[in-house]
């Protein structure tokens, strides 16, 4: 996976969980561009280990100029949005991943539905720039729970054809409202919580929409949980995965060779075969199905973890 | 004639899985004279179908429409040929909702052009239903000058546009449903195979 070195050039406080990072090379030199909906994986290194959050790029995706992120603090996860909030400052160096895209537009649509919850807002900030760039039509519904909780009230431009519905003040989004009548060829995106992305595929598949006009991109981040072992098979070496350390990046900071890109489930890219399983895998992902869940052959690294006497891997 | 059975290809060869009801869903169907069939096998299996549907037959004889203005669609429109066709169709899409089923029935070539059209109008594929009805015939694009000729039945055939012997492949564009064709004698000009009933 290519590395770039940057420099942390702009901290911004959006509201009260939510802040704003810009990236720049630090010789000026142009980045790489990339499509609406793409992310990086950003380095956040606490001693011994390194931490690595996925990010959406929130700015322009034609712009070399710099790369920016939105990240909201989660206080009851690993640490690394912790880190973001509490440690990185303007000047500082930072590693992050080219940009990669698991969320893009499918530019065959006559028409795209965004529908965002809550920090979920982030790939659309791109894909907005992208839609506005190709001029295609498209209408973007953002849920909220407060207004000062929606951080992405700063970042959307006012527009006919940006609805925003603030729960708190009685607006919530009526999903069969906005799905209901759209044109031939529309695609519907969602970004947010599971909630939100079952109840708009859902609603969609009521109204007939066929699966592949419906896209969602879940919004997680590795979830802690009781600290777990796993031995990996090609050099019997045990690998201790930490309560707040997810197993994919335990495996990284034994020097196990293992591929990854979205580090959120949902990209299957470090799907990996089980070659001993005594317990039950806790799947935290969106990769496997149910079938492949139950058989407990595979596991997604980056997202689940294990619990049991004894999990050996293909690595 | 009968739903062809095409020999196993390349992925990008298209099947066609037939028709199925979608039930009270609003229906688009384009079929030619031979498709036509297919849409009464459609309406047998479920003749509610029809309450919803808009049919453009294409190039169908009276006896055809009659049959299937007996079958009482929410609307039936004619056309003598693709071409007329077409702008047709482009307003049924562009008219139509989300949710909106399309259902095509009759030759590849059709099948082909119409599936495109619905694409190019962000329909995903797989919410096009095809049944095979009629001629094997096939619509070839000329990869040289990017002509295309239309209901090819042998293999090579000549470019009704530049002239040059095409092979016939099952390399098919679903932008353009169209078939591609390569010249056949491009490193030995002249050494041509013998020519051959394309076979399905």
């Amino acid at each position: 996976m290519s590395k770039l070195a940057l420099k942390v050039t702009a901290v911004e406080t959006l509201s009260p969980l939510v802040k704003r990072f810009r990236f720049e090379s630090p010789t000026g030199a142009p980045l790489p561009v990339f499509s609406g909906g793409a992310h990086i994986t950003v380095e956040m290194p606490e001693g011994e280990i390194v931490r690595r959050n996925s990010y959406s790029l929130i700015s322009d995706p034609y712009d070399g100029s710099g790369y920016e992120i939105a990240v909201r603090r989660e206080d009851r996860g690993r640490g690394g949005s912790r880190h973001m909030h509490t440690k990185v400052r303007e000047g500082d160096e930072i590693t992050v991943s080219a940009p990669a895209n698991h969320f893009q537009l499918d530019l065959r649509a006559r028409k795209h539905v965004l529908i965002a919850g809550g920090i979920g807002i982030t790939p659309f900030l791109s894909q907005l720039k992208q839609l506005g760039m190709e001029q295609k039509p498209f209408e973007l519904h953002y849920a909220a729970r407060s207004r000062e909780e929606a951080a992405g009230l700063k970042l959307l431009p006012g527009a006919a054809h940006i609805h925003i519905h603030i729960s708190d003040e009685g607006a919530r989004m009526d999903l069969g409202a906005i799905l209901d009548g759209q044109p031939l060829g529309t695609h519907v995106y969602t970004c947010g919580p599971d909630g939100l992305i079952t109840a708009v595929a859902d609603q969609a598949a009521r109204l007939g929409w066929p699966k592949t006009s419906v896209h969602s991109e879940a919004f997680t981040a590795p979830p802690p949980g009781e600290p777990f072992e796993v031995v990996v098979k090609s050099s019997g070496k045990t690998v201790t995965v930490k309560a707040d350390q997810s197993l994919l990046e335990a495996l990284e900071a034994a020097k196990v060779e293992i591929d990854y890109s979205c580090r959120g489930g949902a990209c299957g890219r470090c799907e990996t075969h089980v070659t001993a399983c005594d317990g039950r895998i806790l799947h935290n992902d969106h990769w496997l199905s149910e079938a492949e869940r139950a058989e407990q052959k595979t596991i997604m690294p980056c997202m689940s973890r294990f619990k049991g006497a004894r999990l050996e891997l293909d690595l | 004639m009968p739903n062809a059975e095409f020999s196993p290809s390349i992925d990008s060869r298209p099947t066609y899985a037939g028709l199925v009801s979608q039930g009270a869903a609003h229906g688009i169907m384009v079929a030619d004279d031979a498709g036509a069939e297919a849409l009464c096998d459609l309406a047998g299996s479920d003749a509610s179908v029809m309450d919803h549907a808009h049919v453009l037959l294409v190039g169908a004889a009276a006896g055809t429409v009659a049959r299937i203005e007996a079958l009482k669609p929410r609307a039936l429109h004619g056309a003598p040929d693709l071409d007329a066709a077409t702008p047709l169709i482009k307003r049924l899409l562009s008219e139509a909702r989300m949710g909106t089923h399309l259902y095509l029935a009759g030759s590849e070539g059709l099948m082909g052009l119409v599936s495109a059209l619905a694409t190019a109008e962000g329909l995903p594929l797989d919410a096009i239903q095809m049944e095979h009805r009629g001629s094997i015939a096939r619509r070839m694009q000329c990869v040289h000058c990017k002509g295309i000729t239309e209901d090819v039945t042998t293999d090579p055939f000549i470019c009704s546009h530049c002239g040059l012997t095409l092979f016939v492949r099952d390399h098919f564009s679903r932008r353009l449903g169209v078939f591609q064709g390569v010249c056949v004698d491009a490193e030995a000009p002249g050494e041509v195979p013998e020519t051959q009933e394309i076979r399905a």
